[in-house]
């Protein structure tokens, strides 16, 4: 879809699109191409010798237990941080639809934690639970709670979720409250002539109509908790213990580390490239029908 | 609707306070954790009420610095990730605005093949393609450089398609009556399409610059010297793995002076906030 | 002031879409010139050729005595005003006016003079420092026109410029349009597809359908005297009658309700055409002369009425002064005026005048 009215001009166009194309070009195509090339060769031990394998590398991590142990971590992680912020979001944006007083001081006060980062939210979260010195911790302890996220593996993952879950929620709700208030006042009313109840009209005109919304929003938070959790992991719990917390891109960054297994991390990069362009293009469909590109 | 009878209506300022209290609790405990003693919090018996040592602490924190393993005041890191996060952002809407004007006011070949080049980027953040990245960064002797810890990241195409998403809606009238004024190509950018940008700019500046402030894993990998840390990851490494010696007060400052810039940045630009937020998105 | 002369004009979209088809016009120095039409005749694409928005596939555009195909729209020295108005919203009236002159470098001092000019003639003189959004319809619409007329050009361009507003203000700005014309005396081209504007601005109409021209001529000419089926029944309100007919007799048309005299000198004709009656040109008449009708509907419009009924077998419309007589569902005779007879050919419409 273009403009009718356009300007002629053989190189402007060119050299306006120039500096976007070159950092793309440069910090994009290259690295994304390096990360396929090097995910069919294998390094010895001190990097001297590379041999090209073909798929080795992607043999061997699906042949790896731990592997699909990250992966079902990262599954889990996703549908748990998902499924809590969006719920609890959902709770919280209904409320805030309704005419009450001071619903933009509401507003304003639950979307901030957007704007903290991963590796903060993280910080905070650690130093309440933290065995010898969080406050909450020590309440737990107190109520005969055992729960320690440094050395249970549940225990530690459960830890990530509830931080990622804080952080995501103000956007979950930004957008709920936006679906909300889009739907037509009308068609509550005239649901609510028809006679059916407050928790009926939920579930059977608001929900459905804010589906969209659900569906875009669940796709979001599966990328979130793919990519932007790993500021938390890393400040809370370095993956651990034992990998109880490691995700798919903390496993990229952990093999690869210090050149460690190069090939590995670079194959994991190409797989998780392709669910995620598996994930966009699902969100893309979906979009589709809303926007025309 | 005619339907808050009783006490039902009093419901949704339960639920919501409630909500806002547990997000704002990690941080009230945060900023509390910050003005007591560090030997007070070591020993698991800190009190939920603040402490007497506010202006030590943060005057510590920011001007020398904790004295664990970095040494580097916060003072600097804060500088670094306010150049980081701002070049973040105002790179990426200078290189964005004028490629989406690109390919929304010409017409040339390979137009659509560039838009395409451009938009595939939108799906595969730095993560996924880190060490390459790094590689490359490093060959290019970025490393410790404010052009390595930026340009990287400014490879995206997000703020792109929100201004080409903005161009098509103005009117093509507006285009016609510039050429009959006597405007080209450049002239119409600068004296039309720029100042109609403004809010979507502001709108933009301030999700980029969230975005940038929070970075984590590539200013891990781009900086090796103390004095090149951004906030961020300057608290991450001032916990230490033995806890007894992680000045946990200073910890805590810190990171409430990381989120003290961006959550003032949401607060107080919060219509351009969620214009930016809710838009980029589409 | 210059004129402007289309030859063999023709506009040919992607995909082989022809929006006009070979169009030649003369739009004499000083005249307003009106093309009208419905929408998707070509009369915009027209237009927004001559202003250099819209390439010419074929025949040439002259302003002046220079062709200007391949000449940039800021250099032919014309100026538009659209349809919806296309100000710039961030810039204050004053700077709108100001905008064009100042990119072609115009002195401050001048530019600060034509614009005080306009805005004296458009009376907008108040509001030169506000932004397009706190002025009204009206406002907005004079100021897209101050803005045209800063720039003095050869040729101003109107494209649908009253469209956007309410129906008393387009009223007002359209007798203003006219008074501006009066005083400045610019040759202006002008596109709509309301009737009304155009009769009552232009000096000279072209009406066009389909992407071409079907009749070029005065409001009076094409009123009285229209070159086809299609301008007869655009052309007027209520629209023209048209029925079926066969010349049987010299001077005399057999039309379903009856038989009418037309004027024999005026056209030629036989056999099969298609008899056109203006409702205003049909009398009711007393006793036993002219053709039988009934009304089945009477439409009062104040100072007319407007008959709905069947003639023979064709459904027409006659339009009578208002007066105390009771026509619903009574017999009536009618009668027409020969001279207001207008026969067209069946099958190609044109009007079979000689």
């Amino acid at each position: 879809m273009q403009k009718r009215a356009i300007f002629g001009g053989k190189t402007l166009p060119y050299l306006l699109l120039l500096p976007q194309l070159f950092v793309v070009g440069v910090f994009f195509y290259w690295p994304a191409s390096q990360a396929v090339w090097q995910s069919f060769l294998l390094e010895d031990a001190f990097g001297l010798n590379t041999s090209f394998v073909w798929f080795e590398n992607y043999k061997e991590l699906f042949a790896d237990a731990g592997y699909y142990r990250t992966m079902l971590t990262t599954g889990v992680f996703a549908i748990m941080v998902a499924g809590l912020s969006l719920s609890l979001a959902l709770l919280l944006a209904v409320q805030a639809d309704k005419s009450i007083h001071g619903a933009g001081v509401y507003k304003t006060l639950l979307i901030w934690p957007y704007a903290v980062a991963p590796a903060v939210a993280g910080v905070l979260w650690i130093f309440m639970f933290q065995p010898s010195l969080g406050v909450i911790a020590h309440a737990m302890r107190n109520f005969g709670i055992d729960w320690n996220p440094l050395l249970n593996g549940n225990d530690a993952l459960l830890l990530v979720v509830m931080a990622s879950t804080w952080k995501q929620i103000s956007y979950n709700f930004l957008f709920f409250l936006a679906g909300l208030q889009s739907i037509p006042r009308a068609v509550i009313e005239a649901a609510a002539i028809d006679g059916a109840s407050r928790t009926r009209r939920f579930w059977t005109i608001i929900l459905p109509l804010l589906s969209p919304t659900v569906f875009f929003l669940v796709v979001v938070n599966i990328v979130y908790v793919f990519f932007d959790t790993f500021g938390i992991i890393d400040a809370m719990t370095q993956g651990g213990p034992s990998k109880a917390t490691e995700t798919l891109v903390y496993k990229v960054f952990f093999d690869g580390r210090l050149g460690g297994n190069l090939g590995s991390s670079a194959a994991q990069s190409v797989i998780l490239m392709v669910m995620v362009v598996a994930l966009t293009a699902v969100q893309f469909r979906f979009i589709e029908r809303k926007v025309a590109y | 609707m005619v339907e808050h009878r009783g006490w039902s209506r009093y419901i949704p300022y339960l639920v919501l306070s409630l909500g806002v209290a547990i997000v704002a609790f990690p941080v009230y405990l945060c900023f509390v954790g910050s003005t007591h003693p560090q030997d007070v919090i070591a020993n698991g018996n800190m009190p939920i009420t603040p402490g007497p040592l506010f202006f030590e602490t943060y005057y510590k924190t920011l001007f020398v610095g904790s004295s664990g393993s970095t040494r580097e005041p916060v003072s600097t890191m804060l500088l670094n990730s306010f150049i980081m996060a701002s070049m973040i952002a105002i790179g990426k809407i200078a290189i964005s605005i004028i490629s989406a004007y690109s390919v929304v006011y010409f017409k040339f070949p390979f137009r659509m093949a560039a838009f395409w080049l451009i938009f595939v980027t939108l799906m595969l953040p730095v993560e996924v393609r880190i060490y390459p990245t790094y590689k490359i960064a490093s060959d290019l002797h970025l490393l410790d450089s404010y052009a390595g810890l930026t340009i990287p990241l400014i490879a995206s195409a997000t703020a792109t398609l929100f201004f080409r998403q903005f161009f098509l809606t103005i009117p093509d009238e507006l285009v016609e009556a510039s050429k009959l004024d006597g405007a080209g190509p450049l002239r119409f950018f600068w004296d039309t399409v720029l100042p109609l940008s403004r809010t979507n700019i502001a709108a933009l500046f301030v999700i980029l610059f969230i975005y940038g402030w929070n970075q984590y894993l590539w200013p891990i990998l781009i900086t090796t010297r103390d004095d090149m840390q951004t906030i961020v990851i300057g608290i991450k490494k001032m916990i230490v793995t033995a806890d007894a010696l992680t000045e946990w007060n200073v910890v805590l400052a810190t990171a409430m002076l990381a989120m003290l810039p961006p959550v003032m940045v949401v607060i107080l630009m919060q219509r351009w906030f969620v214009k930016g937020l809710v838009e980029t998105e589409k | 002031m210059a004129s402007v002369e289309l030859t063999n004009i023709k506009k040919v979209y992607p995909g082989n879409v022809e929006a006009v088809r070979d169009v030649s016009l003369t739009v004499p120095n000083g005249s307003f010139t009106v093309l009208l039409g419905p929408s998707g005749c070509g009369k915009s694409t027209l237009l927004r050729m001559i202003a250099g928005l819209e390439t010419i596939t074929s025949g040439t555009c002259k302003i002046g005595e220079r062709v200007v195909n391949e000449i940039e729209p800021a250099e032919r020295d014309i100026a538009m005003v659209f349809q919806n108005y296309a100000l710039y919203p961030h810039m204050s009236v004053y700077d709108n006016m100001a905008y064009g002159l100042k990119n072609r470098g115009t002195p401050k001092s001048e530019i600060e003079k034509r614009v005080r000019e306009a805005a004296a003639l458009l009376a907008i003189e108040d509001y030169l420092t506000r932004k397009p959004r706190a002025l009204s319809g009206g406002q907005r619409q004079r100021v897209a026109m101050g803005r045209a007329i800063v720039r003095e050009p050869q040729v101003f361009l109107f494209d649908e410029p009253l469209s956007n507003l309410d129906a008393k203000l387009r009223v007002t700005m359209r007798l203003e349009i006219k008074r501006l014309h009066n005083r400045l005396n610019a040759t202006s081209i002008f596109v709509t597809h309301d009737q009304v504007e155009a009769m009552t601005l232009a000096d000279q109409v072209v009406v066009m359908n389909a992407g071409k021209i079907e009749q070029i001529g005065a409001p009076g000419e094409v009123y009285k005297h229209p070159a086809s089926r299609f301008v007869a029944s655009f052309i007027g309100a209520p629209a023209m009658n048209l029925m079926p007919g066969r010349i049987a007799e010299a001077g005399s048309v057999e039309t379903p309700g009856g038989k009418l005299p037309f004027d024999a000198k005026r056209f030629s004709a036989s056999g099969e055409v298609e008899v056109g009656i203006r409702p205003e040109d049909i009398r009711t008449a007393d006793g036993a002369n002219g053709v039988p009708f009934k009304a089945e509907l009477v439409e009062e419009l104040g100072a007319t009425r407007l008959l709905h009924g069947n003639f023979g077998t064709t459904p027409i419309i006659v339009a009578i002064p208002a007066s105390g007589t009771q026509y619903e569902s009574k017999e009536v005779r009618l009668t027409v005026d020969p001279a207001a007879v207008h026969l067209f050919d069946r099958t190609t419409g044109r009007s079979l005048a000689r």
